[in-house]
């Protein structure tokens, strides 16, 4: 067995990030082997990597459309911008 | 709507009416920025901001495109800045070597084990109920909030804005090795925050 290869099967620090770099990235062919090995070995990567999904399906299913200034909010905008044009 | 307006493209050139602003643009502007910061706080800052350079600049704006096309475009630069600052801030703060030392927090700096009190447990959640993810998304907001600087900047530019990880490290003055080691840890904390706050 390789060294990497060895060095992967046991290390879920070196596991996490390999399934970070392929989510938002793109990893090696060696290093997809290696994590697919570990990934066979190790329930709690497994995991890690179904919460890291879902979290990033929870951002990118975000929607800003709810969110909706206050109206005292407007009302103060709406006097600065008044005074600025005012001042000119 | 949006039939009519681009209707008048051809005969006319858009003009500025700043008095208008608020009542047409400011929700829009806000939820622009919302989608972009998650921060309500700063989103509102950001748009008061981007009213005022508008104004600053109005003799720039030439009414080739849409008032509101040229406010998001002032807006987007003024989000720019402020992860850039964000990012420059948290560098003198904090250097990516700390990121790496606290990973040993998670990890035994030996084996690369899980250590036992950060290992992954299950979020009990099998069937996504759409209540629960609203639920989990405004847990998350938080504890993005709770982030260092440099971290959610990298992290909502990749994952709010979908850009390339090239661009980020060079708006940001990062190396590739450091960008990933930023976006493991920035998952990691995420992750144990989400568990931590949610069971």
């Amino acid at each position: 067995m390789t060294n990497a290869l060895k060095n992967i099967i046991y290390n879920c620090n070196q596991a996490t990030f390999l399934i970070e770099k392929k989510m938002a990235g793109k990893i090696s062919a060696a290093q997809t082997l290696q994590l697919k090995v570990h990934l066979a070995g190790c329930s709690v990567c497994k995991l890690y990597m179904q919460q890291s999904l879902l979290i990033n399906r929870l951002f990118s299913s975000f929607s800003a459309a709810d969110f909706k200034l206050d109206e005292a909010f407007k009302i103060s905008l709406t006097k600065k911008i008044e005074r600025e044009i005012n001042k000119n | 709507m949006q039939n009519e307006i681009s209707k008048d493209v051809d005969h006319k050139r858009f003009v500025a009416e700043p008095l208008t602003w608020v009542v047409n643009y400011a929700d829009y502007l806000y939820a622009f920025a919302m989608s972009r910061l998650r921060n309500e706080a700063v989103a509102k800052d950001l748009v008061q901001d981007t009213f005022l350079a508008a104004l600053q600049r109005l003799d720039t704006f030439e009414g080739k495109s849409q008032e509101k096309t040229w406010l998001t475009a002032i807006l987007k630069n003024k989000i720019a800045d402020f992860y850039r600052k964000k990012s420059s801030v948290a560098l003198r703060d904090l250097k990516i070597s700390d990121a790496e030392g606290e990973q040993h927090n998670f990890f035994d700096a030996e084996t690369g084990h899980w250590n036992k009190e950060h290992s992954p447990g299950a979020f009990g959640l099998e069937a996504e109920d759409p209540l629960m993810m609203k639920e989990l998304r405004a847990i998350l907001n938080d504890c993005i909030a709770k982030l260092p600087g440099l971290w959610s900047a990298v992290f909502s530019m990749k994952h709010m804005d979908d850009l390339e990880s090239e661009l980020i490290c060079t708006e940001l003055k990062l190396t590739a090795a450091n960008f990933w080691v930023i976006m493991h840890r920035t998952k990691l904390n995420l992750r144990a925050c989400l568990q931590k706050n949610w069971n």
